[in-house]
């Protein structure tokens, strides 16, 4: 479904990616791995078309559309989620007015009626659930006064809320205690389907007990310079990154 | 340094015209008004209060002048002050600021004048509404006046709609003086929603007694050049103002905001929060004085100025002034011009929000926090509508006015 080509993207005046190759098929969840600075979060952002970065080569192509071509919204009206590694506070903006403004947008790109208010605060009880977030967070502005661990989780719940078909989990796990990170793993593993593909960004194996990745990537200065199983990841968790480094060089 | 001349011939040939109209107590001060106009002449941009409006470019066009009497429906409380039921003479030009040459000039000039007089302990539930309408067949300047006499425990909400209800040049000056006697109450909400072609000069005077509580709220909707000035005098202990705006301006729009507010006596409470939302290239300037006199001790005052520049063509002058003579105070005041947030903006587009409806939602957002300071509810309601319509696009005329329609 998602099929990356030779991509080099770079923020400011700095290259980041330096000739991305990937391909993710449906029901495929890949963990991205790499030391700090190496371009997992670039590539995230890159992916979900955060305009603060530039792709100056290669492709990306999500169920056969030309990903890049796309504004960051459309992106996400196709199905693309990204659970952000440090979910920002917008203050004014209360979390049902957020939430219903996003699932509706998505409603009307895909043809269907917006939901009516009823229907909607039922559907966000539901799915509030799902991830045991406290209702008193939802009368709040977006992620205001909210603890690093509310944060995460309230980046589950919104994916709960836009079921989207392909899903970035970047750091999902960074700040979480180990409850917490059973609680949002778990709720991530609730909401996907057998078609749901992923690419979870982790520093940890912590996370990966409960998101089994079928491939595991490992991204160093810009480029893929390993792929292999869960094993491979676990070895990382042993052994770090320089007996990788050591076999490149 | 030149529209001067038309207002001066103006003046010349028609006082007589506007005297005959006009009343006694409007008339006496009418000559002193017009010599104090012809020596200041209108303010240059190095007159401090007026550095951000080109006050004579504003005013050189030609504009025949209305001297049609003031309509003034029968109701409670609202009178033409040629038929006022109190003696008016200790209220009519007194706290007006005679330096002032818009002020001036308006007292020169204007032959009918609105009161608003709510007697002794007099709490009037309902809101007091007027409603402003320019009509005009060709550029008209219309000049207003209004007196507003809050006598002592009189409680009472006042609610001024400004509309332009032809697509015509409207200059408009208002001067507004304010009278609280001790332990009076009132809230005073002054609305605009006029059209690009409207120019208003307005200058609001409000002196406080004791035990007095007075809010002025400042909406700004829809204009095209606007210079609002509000001065408050706290004369009496223990009393309060509260002065708050909404300025939104996009296309080539201006709006000048400019306060004064002087602690004369000690134990008053003043607090101000003006908010901008300026777009395209609008052009929005604030500038707020709070003046503490030497014996206003346990003064407490607020002062805050927050600004969002929508695009990179809109300017935003900011200039919160603090002046104290006392030295038991406990005073604050700020400012911030802000752009969009680039990262709220990515983050709301990652949901699928699309950008237009993304940036309506961290405007409203951000004029949210002075809508919320509206204290009668339905009001509040009706503007938190208004500002988002305005946001999208969708006030372009004032929607619940038959007239537009």
């Amino acid at each position: 479904m998602l099929i990356i080509k030779n991509l080099h993207a770079k923020v400011g005046d700095k290259e980041i990616l330096k000739g991305i190759d990937l391909t993710i098929n449906d029901g495929e969840i890949h963990a991205l791995m790499g030391t700090n600075g190496a371009g997992k979060s670039t590539l995230s952002n890159v992916i979900v078309g955060n305009p603060a970065y530039e792709v100056t080569e290669g492709s990306i192509t999500f169920n056969g559309q030309d990903l890049l071509a796309m504004s960051t919204e459309e992106r996400a009206h196709a199905g693309i989620f990204m659970s952000f590694q440090a979910p920002i506070e917008i203050p004014g903006v209360s979390m049902t007015n957020f939430m219903r403004a996003a699932v509706n947008a998505r409603r009307e790109a895909l043809g269907k009626e917006p939901l009516k208010s009823t229907d909607f605060l039922k559907v966000m009880r539901e799915k509030r659930k799902l991830v045991e977030i406290d209702q008193k967070l939802m009368n709040r502005s977006v992620n205001e006064g909210f603890s690093g661990g509310e944060r995460k989780r309230n980046e589950i719940f919104q994916m709960a809320m836009l079921e989207p078909s392909f899903c970035i989990l970047d750091e999902t796990d960074s700040g979480l205690d180990v409850d917490a990170l059973r609680i949002v793993a778990e709720g991530f593993n609730k909401l996907r389907t057998a078609e749901t593909s992923a690419i979870v960004i982790t520093h940890y194996q912590r996370l990966l007990d409960y998101i089994r990745p079928d491939f595991v990537h490992v991204l160093i200065n810009g480029q893929i310079v390993k792929s292999g199983t869960a094993e491979l990841a676990q070895q990382i968790e042993e052994q770090g990154f320089d007996w990788i480094k050591e076999e490149l060089a | 340094m030149t529209s001067e001349l038309q207002y001066i011939e103006l003046y010349n040939e028609a006082s007589d015209l506007i005297k005959s109209k006009s009343c006694p107590v409007m008339n006496t001060v009418r000559d002193e008004a017009f010599a104090t106009f012809q020596r200041l002449g209108f303010p240059s941009k190095k007159v401090e209060r007026y550095r951000y409006t080109d006050v004579d470019a504003a005013f050189a066009p030609n504009y025949g002048i209305s001297l049609s009497p003031l309509t003034v429906k029968p109701s409670a409380y609202i009178y033409n002050i040629q038929e006022a039921p109190i003696d008016v003479t200790p209220y009519y030009h007194r706290i007006a600021d005679h330096t002032d040459a818009i002020t001036a000039l308006n007292t020169a000039l204007v032959h009918d004048a609105l009161l608003v007089y709510v007697p002794k302990n007099t709490r009037v539930e309902d809101p007091i509404v007027v409603d402003n309408w320019l009509r005009g067949t060709a550029a008209t300047m219309m000049n207003r006046r209004v007196l507003i006499v809050m006598e002592q425990g009189a409680d009472a909400t006042l609610i001024i709609n400004d509309h332009a209800a032809d697509k015509q040049r409207f200059l408009t000056t208002q001067v507004i003086e304010v009278f609280c006697h001790d332990n009076a109450r009132l809230d005073l909400y002054e609305i605009e929603e006029t059209t690009p072609l409207c120019s208003r000069f307005s200058n609001v005077y409000i002196q406080e007694g004791r035990d007095c509580n007075v809010k002025h709220n400042s909406i700004t909707l829809f204009n095209g050049q606007t210079r609002n000035l509000c001065d408050v005098y706290l004369q009496g202990e223990n009393s309060e103002v509260t002065l708050n705006g909404c300025a939104i301006a996009t296309g080539s729009q201006r709006i000048d905001n400019n306060t004064l507010i002087r602690h004369e006596v000690p134990n008053c409470t003043s607090d101000e929060l003006y908010k901008y939302v300026v777009d395209d290239k609008a052009v929005g300037a604030f500038a707020g004085k709070i003046l503490v006199e030497k014996d206003a001790q346990k003064t407490s005052s607020h002062e805050t100025n927050a600004n969002l520049c929508a695009s990179s063509d809109a300017r935003m002058y900011t200039q919160p002034m603090l002046e104290i003579y006392a030295d038991d105070v406990k005073c604050a005041h700020g400012s911030t011009v802000g752009v969009m947030d680039e990262a709220a903006l990515f983050y709301m587009r990652q949901r699928g929000i699309p950008e237009a409806e993304a940036r309506t939602l961290l405007k409203n957002a951000f004029m949210g926090q002075v809508i919320d300071q509206i204290k009668y509810e339905p009001l509040r309601q009706r503007l938190a509508v208004k500002v988002e319509k305005r946001f999208r696009g969708e006030l372009e005329k004032c929607d619940d006015c038959r007239l537009c329609k």
